[in-house]
């Protein structure tokens, strides 16, 4: 397993041990009193990706785009290790939350935005060290391109595929070929994992622009 | 190139324009902000770029999400309650309408189908004969005729207006919340979501009370001691309970509440599509409703 970046530690926390950060709970999970709190791989395709060895070239503090932030749970504990972090997700729904996480982080920006429209935050964001990403909609490599402006030259994203958002009756696999085919128009692939058995038919993605 | 920028020409003080720029503006491509601050001396460094950028978007981002949750699902609830209003309404006149018709016109009816039947004529046709009993005019027009095809028409308005809310409401609950829609079909999500008075709410009731919205009165008898506890609320319209026989229907409607429930959470915190919930539904509804089959019981 590669190194865990600076402001991750496998730690124990009540009776598990697994990844942590450091910083103020986000969404009720289990915290020591010395302000680490458990980041469950389970709940996060991030998560999962670090947890599974993937090589995510993260060495903490670096500026961040994060696409899909839904409720903030990931995001929490990327503010947490990142620098930087601009948020984007674009339904209201979740956005209440994602903003009492951000109300507690000091340089986590939360962006109701459309990842499929960067120009509509691209006045806000300034170039990236990573980008990661997790929309879990149709159309999930084409986001991957519209963002890959916001990425440094050598900077790196860092995606989950959900097969089913792509089609729900193909084979992963299929899908997931496709995906990255796409993708590989713009980025150059360096890691693919499944995500098993944190995420059933997840794709993690490790690349930099070409 | 700092033109496009979030903080171009903009006073630091303001902090509401700072947060319509970031919500309205756009670039077409992104520069390294926080260093263009700095030097067109708008920041006096970084981390003070960053303290204002987080106060833009934190306002924003509560403006753009209080409007529209202000935007769809209080509408929602509005429009379930306006909708059943117009129905109930046309439902009361309608009767009105028939007792009142059936004295004048030959042919009696009921409900608004018979409503809509007499608005169809025009008033100068109305002119099937009254029965005996009504004085047997022949007048087609008199004013007793128009005042009761008046009345009929506006029961047809109100009818249609109900119509165009469920149409406004079959539209608009997938978009607030596509899982509960998906599963309880948009009309009962609505409900639901106007029993409990928006998403937010309901999705932090648990999956009991969820099972009994609707049966408000029925729980409170309940709870004076004077009847038994409902089994369930609105989600009695729901297939997987008025599919399932009688005895059966209390774990038919505790399965849909859990399921509803989650499906409700899933819809204000999560986001995404979740098709699994509904097979599982299926699934658990299917094995209670085979325990008929062993026994015979009625359908
Ligand atoms: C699987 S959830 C993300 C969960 C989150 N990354 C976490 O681990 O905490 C996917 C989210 O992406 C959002 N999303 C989908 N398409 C998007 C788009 N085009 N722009 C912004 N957000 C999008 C959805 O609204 C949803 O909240």
């Amino acid at each position: 397993m590669s190194d865990l970046p600076e402001g991750i530690e496998q730690r124990s926390i009540g009776d598990e041990t697994g990844l942590a950060t450091r910083g103020p709970p986000a969404y009720g999970e289990p915290t020591d009193d010395t302000g680490w709190r458990r980041w469950n791989p389970r709940r996060s395709k991030l998560g999962a990706m670090i947890q599974s060895g993937m090589d995510t070239g993260l060495t903490g503090g670096e500026t961040v785009l994060y696409l899909g932030a839904a409720a903030g749970t990931t995001v929490s504990h990327v503010a947490d290790f990142a620098g930087p972090t601009y948020a984007v997700e674009f339904a209201a729904r979740p956005v209440r939350d994602l903003l009492d996480v951000a109300e507690d982080r000091q340089r986590l920006f939360p962006l109701l935005k459309d990842a499929r429209k960067p120009e509509t935050y691209a006045h806000v964001v300034e170039p990236v060290d990573v980008i990661i990403q997790d929309v879990a909609t149709r159309g999930q490599a084409e986001v991957a391109l519209t963002n890959r402006g916001f990425l440094h030259e050598d900077g790196r994203l860092l995606l989950a595929v959900k097969a089913r958002s792509e089609d729900v009756t193909a084979d992963p696999e299929t899908v997931f070929d496709e995906v990255v085919g796409t993708l590989e128009s713009e980025y150059e692939v360096l890691e693919r994992q499944r995500l098993e058995p944190y995420h059933a038919d997840h794709l993690g993605v490790v690349a930099r622009p070409r | 190139m700092t033109d496009d920028a979030w903080f171009a020409d903009l006073d630091p003080g303001d902090r509401a324009a700072a947060a319509d720029r970031i919500r309205e503006g756009s670039a077409e491509s992104p520069a390294d902000w926080p260093a263009l601050a700095v030097e067109a001396g708008v920041s006096a460094d970084e981390a003070e770029y960053y303290d204002r950028l987080r106060g833009a978007t934190l306002a924003a981002g509560r403006a753009a999400a209080s409007e529209r949750e202000g935007a769809v699902d209080q509408q929602l609830v509005h429009a379930v309650r306006a909708m059943d209003d117009c129905r109930r309404q046309a439902n009361e006149l309608a009767e009105r309408v028939a007792e009142w018709g059936g004295s004048r016109f030959e042919e009696a009816g009921t409900g608004v189908e018979y409503a809509r039947e007499l608005s169809g004529r025009d008033s100068g046709s109305v002119g099937v004969p009254a029965s005996e009993a009504s004085g047997g005019s022949s007048e087609p027009r008199s004013d007793g005729d128009r005042q009761v095809l008046a009345l009929a028409r506006q029961v047809v308005a109100l009818d249609e207006e109900a119509d165009a809310l469920a149409e406004y409401i079959e539209t608009s609950t997938p978009e607030v919340a596509p899982n509960l829609a998906a599963m309880a079909g948009p009309v009962l999500a609505a409900r639901l979501l106007s029993l409990a008075g928006g998403l937010e709410s309901l999705a932090k009731k648990p999956s009991g009370t969820v099972q009994v919205l609707g049966a408000e009165d029925a729980l409170f008898a309940h709870l004076r001691g004077d009847a038994p506890s409902p089994k369930h609320g609105v989600i009695y319209t729901h297939d997987a309970v008025r599919g399932t026989r009688s005895e059966d229907r209390g774990s038919a409607a505790r399965a849909l509440a859990g399921k509803l429930a989650i499906a409700a959470r899933v819809d204000y915190y999560g986001g995404d599509r979740r098709p699994g919930l509904q097979a599982e539904l299926d699934e658990r509804i299917a094995a209670i409703q085979a325990r008929a089959e062993g026994g015979g019981g009625d359908e």
